[in-house]
Formats: structure tokens, C-alpha cells, sequence
């Protein structure tokens, strides 16, 4: 039984492929302005990977912000849910779930199933999202990815006054026209975006263990900033970025299963694969 | 007796030169990076113009978020306190000031005799403050006196998702790419602007006669959208330009401790 999750972000699209619920391939590309292309690149990408075609799945989920555009996707799944099946799924324990995404941010509370009990999302302001990093890189000149090593070099010596990430953009070159460090600044700004998202945990009743997801998790940086403005340990999960469409995946053997049970397979018609 | 007021804001500083309750000379100038630079340089204009020099002014007040780092200034007084005894005198009937500065927006309820009741200020998001008008007219390519105009030529004004400047400088890159036509997203960012300052007067509640002071003032996209939102009208400041209500209030309570009253 082989199935499929993609996950289509603000600023990547993610695949996973499945084979009796064990991964045989995922991929991670940058997201173009169109959903259709992204997700049939990068489900192209991790079909090639896992050494299979197309027709070889049997089910595939969508999530994400551009999940509605998957040409090829039998049902789609709210990303809170996807996270938080993806997160219980990497790792058993995991009860609280921080994912910081491209454009948004969450905290979701799930049960031992990975069952969404209780959850809190900002998409309506772009502190304490991916975004913040990105603009920041932009304007300092850095890449988004070096962030985390230059804020290893760095201390906690600066504190950034302002939240808002227009006000903390001025507030930053300000900080870089007087001199102070880059490292140091970047440890402000990873502590500027993890308190903002740290306040959505509150906002769920934080319960351990807590794991943090979205590529954002690979910040090492970021992922220490969090963990000290959530107060309790912070665990890592291997593949943070794909964690919403392992999820999606989880849920295409859910659905498929379903669907033998009553005798019947996907209709190739809706999900735009040709299904055996 | 010439006393003044200047007001050190993010983007504009202001100076009044007044005597004996009557505006001597107005200025306006683009804030420089360091506030004591932008205060020094605004002053001296103001008192070139006036044919003045600094030791003809009996007293002067300071306001604005750079008001103490002002060296000449006999005392500080906080901007809702200034802008509320500036509008006032503006227009003696209001009750009601909203003051949209480069950074910050607030609403000030007044009594009858013009004291402050209660006040209500943003200044932890640029949404709803002139920096969010500031971010739209850069990526239109637009002066900010051009985006407060083109409202009136809309037919089918934009909406935003969200209120966030970064969310919606986004959404009008995209609204430019798909040539939506500028005046619809123009009359979308001052119909966003007003919505957001709504959220914060009505909080306060309003009370007649509300008016309007700092530089957003003088845009009328806002204002006539704001008024929709709000439900009321907004009287127009006619006697000086809005944009120096601050200074205004400055320069009157440079006049009152001028006068051996205590601020």
C-alpha cells in the first residue's frame, strides 16, 4: 500500500511517499507563485526517489496553504491536524506541537493518536512567523539558512523593543548603523519570533513533551530561542520540515484504508492520478 | 512674549512660534536620524523666519517621541497630552482627537473644559499608523499626498486579509502584477487604514465633535473612509494645518508656564 502527502507552503512544497506506513521518499523544493507546478515538481521529485511512478500511488493527501491546488490529490487535510499526526508520528511522546511556517505559526495539543485537542493559530501578523526571518535576512543581506550559525556566534546581549516586524526592521538597522554585532542582533530577532510564537503555546496549556516543526525547526538558533521562551525542554524531531506531509500521508492510509474496507479504491477521475 | 512648542515625530518634526495666543511662524521639516539634530534644525528655522532669535523665546516645550533628548526645551510634555490641548485650540468644540502619527496612532477623549478624560494609543503595530501608508505609497510609487487623493477614482476598492502591513504590502505587490487598477487598491489601503483606526477610537468611544490631527489628517481617502466607518463626521481642521497640532499644544503650554502657571 503505497501512499502520498504533499504539503504546499508559502515558501516550499514538501512530498512524502509511504509504503505500509514506512517512508521511502520525501522532498523539499522552493515553492513557485503557482501551487499546480510546485506540487507536481516536487511530487515528481519524490516519486523518482522512492524508485516508483506515479500510478504506483494509491492515495495522496494535500495540506497546506495551497492544498486546494494539487492537481493531483484525492482529499485534503487542514495543516493543524497534519502537523499534529506528522509530530506523534516522529515522535510517540510529543503532545505539544510549535510550527512556525513560511507565513504562519501554531501550537496544536494532540492526544497519544496524534488527535488535535486543542490549538492556536496566527496568520494575521507576521511577527513571529517565517516571514520575520525573511525580511530580516533580506534587508541584513544574509541568507535565510546561515541564520542559525551566525546566531551560534553570537550572545543574548541585545533585546529587540519592538514586535512588530515593520518597527523591528528600522529598530535592526538602527542596531546595525550603531555598530552592534550581527550575530548578536540575529540572537534578538530568533528571541523576538520565539517569544511571539511561544505565546501562542501558552494560549493551548502547554503539556510535555513538547517538539517544534516547519523548517524554521532547523534554525538551531531559533529552535534554542523557542525552548527558552517556552520554559520546558524542547525535543527535535528528525525531519521537521516534511512533518505536515508525513502527516498527510498518515491520513491517505487512513482514507484508504476506509475506502478497501468497503471495497472500493480512489476515483482517478478526482485525484487526477491513474490508480490501479 | 514669544514662546515655543516643537514636536519631534519619527518621520516630521514641527515648531510654533506663538505670541500672545497666535501662530508667529509654522514649520515642518523631514525628521533627521538623531532627534536633537531634527529639534536644532526646525527651531532655528522657525525662528529665522520669525526674524527671531533663541533668546527672544521666554519658554519652550518640547513633544514627540524624541521630546527628551531635546537640549533647549524648558520642559517635556507628553504628545496626547499636547495634542489634545493643540486641537482644542484648533477647534474649541472637539471632544474627540484622533492623531495619526508616522509610527503611532492614538484617540483622546476630552471634557468640556478641554482636559483629557482617557486616551487610547497603538504604537506596537504599524498597521493603522502612517508607516503602514508609508510602506503602500513606496511599492505603488506613489507620494503619500497622491495615495490619499486617488480614493475618490475608485469604483471597486481592494480588501485586505489582514491588517498586518506585511500581509498587505504583499497583497498589493500581487494586486499590481495582476493590474488591478492603482485608484481600487489606493482607495483599499486608506479604507484598511481607516478600518484599523476605527478599531481604536471606538474603543474609547466617541464623542461629537471628533476631529482629526498629524499629517494623515490632510489625506482625504482616510478621512472620508474613516467617517464611514465610524458613522459620524469628522470636522476638518481649517484655522492651521493639522499636521502641527502637537507643536501647537507645545507652544500653549509654553505659554501657560511662561505665564507662572504649572504645567
Amino acid at each position: 500500500m503505497i501512499t502520498a502527502g504533499c504539503d504546499i507552503g508559502s515558501l516550499t512544497a514538501k512530498a512524502v511517499i509511504m509504503k505500509h506506513g514506512e517512508m521511502l521518499s520525501s522532498e523539499v523544493i522552493r515553492a513557485s507563485a503557482l501551487p499546480e507546478k510546485s506540487a507536481l515538481e516536487v511530487m515528481k521529485l519524490a516519486v523518482e526517489k522512492a524508485g516508483i511512478s506515479m500510478d504506483d500511488i494509491e492515495y495522496c493527501v494535500g495540506t497546506g496553504y495551497g492544498r486546494k491546488h494539487i492537481p493531483f490529490m484525492n482529499s485534503t487535510e487542514s495543516e493543524i491536524a497534519c502537523h499534529g499526526r506528522g509530530a506523534v508520528w516522529q515522535m510517540p511522546s510529543a503532545r505539544t506541537v510549535v510550527d512556525i511556517g513560511g507565513q504562519d505559526a501554531k501550537a496544536i495539543r494532540v492526544d497519544e493518536k496524534g488527535n488535535v485537542e486543542r490549538y492556536e493559530y496566527n496568520d494575521k501578523c507576521a511577527s513571529g512567523t517565517g516571514r520575520f526571518l525573511e525580511i530580516i535576512a533580506d534587508s541584513l543581506e544574509i541568507k535565510l539558512d546561515d541564520m542559525g550559525d551566525i546566531s551560534g556566534r553570537g550572545s543574548e546581549k541585545l533585546t529587540l523593543s519592538n514586535q512588530c516586524v515593520v518597527f523591528a526592521e528600522t529598530e535592526i538597522i538602527s542596531l546595525v548603523n550603531e555598530g552592534r554585532e550581527i550575530a548578536d542582533i540575529i540572537c534578538a530577532l530568533h528571541q523576538a519570533v520565539a517569544n511571539r510564537a511561544a505565546s501562542l503555546a501558552k494560549g493551548i496549556l502547554l503539556t510535555p513533551d513538547a517538539v517544534m516543526t516547519g523548517g524554521v525547526a532547523k534554525n538551531s538558533g531559533m529552535f534554542a530561542a523557542l525552548e527558552r521562551a517556552l520554559g520546558v525542554k524542547l525535543h527535535r524531531v528528525d525531519n521537521p520540515q516534511i512533518n505536515g506531509a508525513i502527516g498527510a500521508a498518515l491520513f491517505a492510509i487512513d482514507a484508504l484504508e476506509l475506502l478497501k474496507k468497503n471495497g472500493e479504491t480512489a476515483d482517478p477521475a478526482v485525484s487526477g492520478l491513474k490508480i490501479k | 512674549m514669544f514662546v515655543s512648542g516643537v514636536d519631534v515625530g519619527s518621520l516630521t518634526s514641527k515648531a510654533v512660534i506663538m505670541k500672545d495666543d497666535r501662530i508667529v511662524k509654522s514649520v515642518i521639516i523631514k525628521s533627521k536620524a538623531r532627534p536633537w539634530e531634527s529639534a536644532d534644525e526646525v527651531m532655528d528655522m522657525a525662528l529665522a523666519r520669525a526674524g527671531l532669535d533663541r533668546k527672544d523665546i521666554k519658554n519652550c516645550v518640547g513633544t514627540g517621541y524624541g521630546r527628551d533628548k531635546i537640549s533647549f526645551i524648558d520642559e517635556a510634555v507628553s504628545e496626547i497630552a499636547c495634542h489634545g490641548r493643540g486641537a482644542r485650540w484648533l477647534v474649541p468644540s472637539v471632544r474627540t482627537v484622533i492623531d495619526i502619527g508616522g509610527q503611532d496612532c492614538k484617540a483622546i477623549r476630552l471634557d468640556a473644559k478641554g482636559d483629557m478624560m482617557k486616551f487610547i494609543t497603538n504604537d506596537k503595530c504599524a498597521s493603522g499608523t502612517g508607516r503602514f501608508l508609508e510602506v503602500m505609497a513606496k511599492v505603488m510609487n506613489l507620494d503619500l499626498d497622491e495615495l490619499g487623493e486617488m480614493s475618490a477614482r475608485s469604483k471597486q476598492p481592494v480588501t485586505f486579509a489582514s491588517a498586518c502591513t506585511v500581509w498587505a504590502q504583499a497583497d498589493v505587490i500581487q494586486q499590481l502584477n495582476d493590474k488591478v487598477p492603482i485608484e481600487d487598491i489606493a482607495a483599499g489601503v486608506n479604507n484598511a487604514m481607516a478600518s484599523r483606526m476605527a478599531i481604536l477610537a471606538n474603543s474609547i468611544g466617541l464623542e461629537n465633535d471628533v476631529c482629526m490631527t498629524g499629517g494623515v489628517a490632510k489625506n482625504n481617502g482616510v478621512v472620508n473612509a474613516l467617517e464611514k466607518h465610524l458613522g459620524i463626521r469628522i470636522k476638518r481642521i481649517r484655522r492651521e494645518d493639522p499636521q502641527i497640532a502637537g507643536a501647537i499644544g507645545a507652544a500653549l503650554f509654553a505659554m501657560e508656564k511662561a505665564s507662572g502657571g504649572v504645567i
